[in-house]
């Protein structure tokens, strides 16, 4: 049977037809949807870990009882998980565990577009990567393979376009999980106290040239000789951007990245002419290729940043500029960026932020479109849970001149996978920052996933629920408050008072996302612009709603260009009863009475 | 069609169902016998912001997204959108425009301009130009979400693959409830977008 998957959707394809038996993972863009169709399969044990080194450990500690486990996340997720991952590198495996890496070459969702492939080198441990959808799911069966067989675990990385391009997959049975579940003490091999740890570092070193003896003969790295004057040795979706444009050269397309087969590199190099060396980002191949004595064409000619294209692959090799400059277009493009939704208890938040003009050290979430103007109330965007921690930093660096002046914004989904830390550091060293959680009772920049705060779990049963003003008092912190986000009075008060504290404090905004189905309010009546109370003031066109709209009147038009006061106004707003939802924040924020309700659903 | 692919860039504003679209499309292409690859972009806080999704089909698809200067068809589920990706073009492009406007954020607020006349620019160009409207069909159906279907009827006239693939695909990716009116709002289209 044949289906059209995404690389994620044929990567958990890969799982079921593994035999896996635990799968984990945190969001994050472009892994999330791996975890999210896995859950259609009944027989695969399934959760959202609090964050990706969680998951890695869970991984873990179902392949120490047997159990094929597979572990999914985004490229800076790695980072989170670097730790046990570094050293599992040592422990092994009893059942297979495979890390799936997501990485986001273009940066279309993320903060950085760091190379994971650096990881495997790093870590030692062997690396697949897919060039389309049926590869993903064959590649994740394979990587089990290699995980059993040389006692591993096993990287498959993704980019964004393989992860969430589309194209024909081949659907087959599950094999029957070769697990055999079982308790084993084995402590020489999962106890890496340093005399343990010292004598599994050159078993790691031994099974680092086993698999290069591996690379040599794996059917995944597959010379394709052709026209014999152009090489070109390339990976991943790389290579269909190649192919696409260059169908007549010779290619080596690597499967396995990591580690490299050096004698089908030198036996491939001799048969052609020139070599190229095809590869998004880091100039990991070239620099290996290198090493081996090989000169090559790499990133003297391709860009390091960004993630490549068609043109971007032929131009390069061909030596030609882009071929034509596209017709200049007569007229100026307003750019549209993603905004938060009408109706999100974020706004009203981040109006006061800019009201008050602090320094808001932001985090990783929906939130930090705060940045956009024009809320722009947003100072800082680094790491996930990395907001608590620059508060804290500012406001013991600078003191007094930082008091009532920094607050810490951090959703809900962020602040448990790791906020928690961040705000015990403030607690126990006498911090007093002021820490803003967003909590909208679900994880939204990825798309709505369940977390350890909305009381289910990743198949949507029930569970238990964090709460977090418990949480919070129990990491020590005497002032936690919560608020409604779309009472914008209320914030101001408690935010001005909160600051002013020379202790930690917590003010805790509770409003649901509003795309959220199972927790959306009674849907309120959009609200109406009274045109001619309207003076042109733009108070509510500050929110930066999307139902907001500003007419301009052109100078000599007498058309609306007075108030029933009759005075003068340059233009006035309206509304989106399409988009409105009625949260009522324009309301709090008119003089003039000139926002009422309709009668409309 | 012959042996070279056919590539088919959708695009518009994050809420208009060009994923959705997309998705039917890809599935009618395979059912049709084609190979089929498609590429978008997804996972910032889409509502809202610029969309685009490409397909590509024929004999053998390498790349899943589409070469500058290589678009078929563009089918355009907004008006300023559809000026973003002139790039793409090529002066044999057949254009489906829906006549639709959704302001940009700093046009709200009034910073900035809405272009005026796109349908006029992008025909001045291209002269393979059908405009549609997506949203009036969609209510002679009885239900404005379904604009996206409708439009993807206005796109069959210009994909040869015979109708009941268009079904077959419409069958596969949505809900049984949803089928039977998103299958008028796609003949609505067929016949008179």
């Amino acid at each position: 049977m044949k289906e059209i998957l995404s690389g994620n959707e044929a990567i958990a394809r890969g799982a079921y037809e593994s035999g896996v038996m635990v799968a984990t993972a945190y969001p994050g863009t472009p892994s999330t949807e791996i975890l999210e169709n896995i859950t259609r399969y009944k027989e695969i044990y399934a959760e959202w870990s609090p964050n990706e080194k969680v998951a890695l450990e869970v991984g873990a500690g179902a392949s120490f009882g047997g159990a094929r486990a597979l572990v999914a996340m985004k490229h800076v997720g790695v980072n989170v998980a670097a730790d046990p991952l570094f050293t599992l590198s040592y422990t092994g495996v009893k059942g297979g565990l495979v890390i799936i890496s997501a990485d986001d070459p273009e940066l279309h969702s993320s903060q950085n577009e760091q190379d994971n492939r650096n990881y495997a080198k790093f870590a030692k441990i062997p690396m697949l990567e897919p060039s389309d959808s049926q590869e993903a799911k064959e590649f994740v069966k394979k990587a089990f393979e290699i995980s059993e067989q040389y006692d591993t675990p096993v990287f498959v990385r993704t980019t964004t376009r393989i992860s969430h391009s589309k194209s024909i997959v081949k659907i087959q049975d599950p094999i029957k999980s070769p697990a055999q579940l079982e308790i084993v003490k084995n402590p020489t091999k999962l106890v890496m106290l340093p005399a343990n740890a010292r004598r599994r570092h050159p078993i790691v070193e031994e099974r680092l040239g086993q698999l290069k003896t591996l690379a040599e003969e794996f059917p995944e790295n597959k010379i394709e000789m052709n026209d014999k004057n152009i090489g070109i040795i390339t990976s991943g979706i790389s290579y269909q951007y190649a192919k696409e444009v260059f169908p007549n050269y010779s290619y080596l397309k690597l499967g396995l990245t990591y580690p490299l087969p050096e004698k089908m590199i030198k036996e491939f190099v001799e048969q052609v002419e020139t070599l190229y060396i095809v590869e998004e980002l880091d100039p990991y191949l070239e620099d290996q290729i290198k090493v081996m004595g090989i000169e090559v064409t790499g990133k003297k000619i391709f860009p390091i940043c960004g993630e490549f294209s068609p043109s971007i692959v032929k131009d390069a090799i061909s030596g030609s500029s882009k071929e034509q400059k596209n017709e200049e277009i007569p007229v100026k493009l307003p750019p549209r960026p993603p905004n938060m939704c009408p109706g999100c208890g974020y706004r009203g938040i981040f109006y006061i932020f800019n009201k008050l003009k602090l320094f808001v050290t932001g985090d990783i979430g929906c939130y930090t479109l705060g940045f956009l103007p024009p809320l722009s109330a947003i100072d800082t965007c680094v790491s996930m849970g990395g907001s608590i921690g620059h508060a804290m930093g500012l406001d013991k660096a600078l003191g007094d001149d930082a008091k009532g002046k920094v607050v810490a914004v951090i959703g809900d989904s962020t602040f448990l996978h790791s906020g928690i830390t961040s705000l015990l550091d403030v607690v126990y060293n006498k911090g007093a920052s002021t820490i803003v959680i967003l909590d909208n009772h679900t994880t939204a920049m990825t798309g709505r996933q369940e977390h350890p705060g909305t009381g289910h779990t990743i198949k949507g049963e029930p569970t238990s629920k964090v709460d977090l003003v418990q949480l919070c008092n129990g990491l020590g912190v005497k002032h936690v408050r919560t608020v409604n986000p779309l009472d914008m009075k209320s914030v101001e008060e408690i935010l001005k008072e909160e600051l002013e504290r020379d202790e930690a404090s917590v003010i805790i905004s509770q409003s649901p996302c509003v795309l959220l189905k199972s927790e959306r309010l009674i849907p309120k009546k959009p609200l109406t612009i009274i045109n001619e109370n309207c003076n042109g003031c733009k108070a509510c066109i500050k929110l930066g709603c999307p139902a907001i709209i500003w007419k301009n009147i052109h100078k000599n038009s007498q058309e609306n260009s007075v108030t029933t006061e009759n005075k003068k106004r340059k233009g006035f707003a309206i509304i989106d009863k399409m988009l409105c939802i009625g949260c009522g924040l324009c309301q709090q924020l008119c003089k003039f009475e000139a926002i009422g309700e309709t009668d409309e659903q | 069609m012959n042996n070279k692919n056919t590539n088919i860039l959708a695009i518009g504003v994050g809420g208009q169902g060009i994923i959705l679209a997309s998705e039917i499309l890809a599935y009618a292409l395979m059912a049709a016998g084609f190979d089929v690859k498609k590429s978008e972009v997804h996972g910032m806080a889409q509502r809202g912001g610029s969309v685009n999704s490409h397909v590509r089909f024929g004999k053998q698809v390498y790349s899943p997204i589409i070469k500058e200067g290589e678009v078929d068809i563009l089918f355009a589920f907004e008006q300023l959108e559809s000026l973003r990706y002139l790039g793409f073009l090529n002066p044999n492009t057949q254009i489906i425009l829906n006549n639709h406007v959704i302001n940009p954020p700093s046009v709200s607020l009034g910073v900035d301009e809405y272009p005026n006349d796109v349908p006029g620019i992008i025909k001045e160009r291209y002269p393979h130009f059908h405009l549609a409207n997506g949203l009036d069909l969609a209510e002679k159906v009885g239900n404005p979400r379904t604009a996206n279907i409708v439009l993807l009827g206005v796109l069959s006239r210009y994909v040869k693959v015979d109708e009941v693939h268009w079904i077959e695909g419409i069958t596969k990716v949505l809900p049984e409830k949803l089928r039977e009116i998103n299958i008028d709002a796609f003949r609505l289209g067929r016949d008179e977008g």
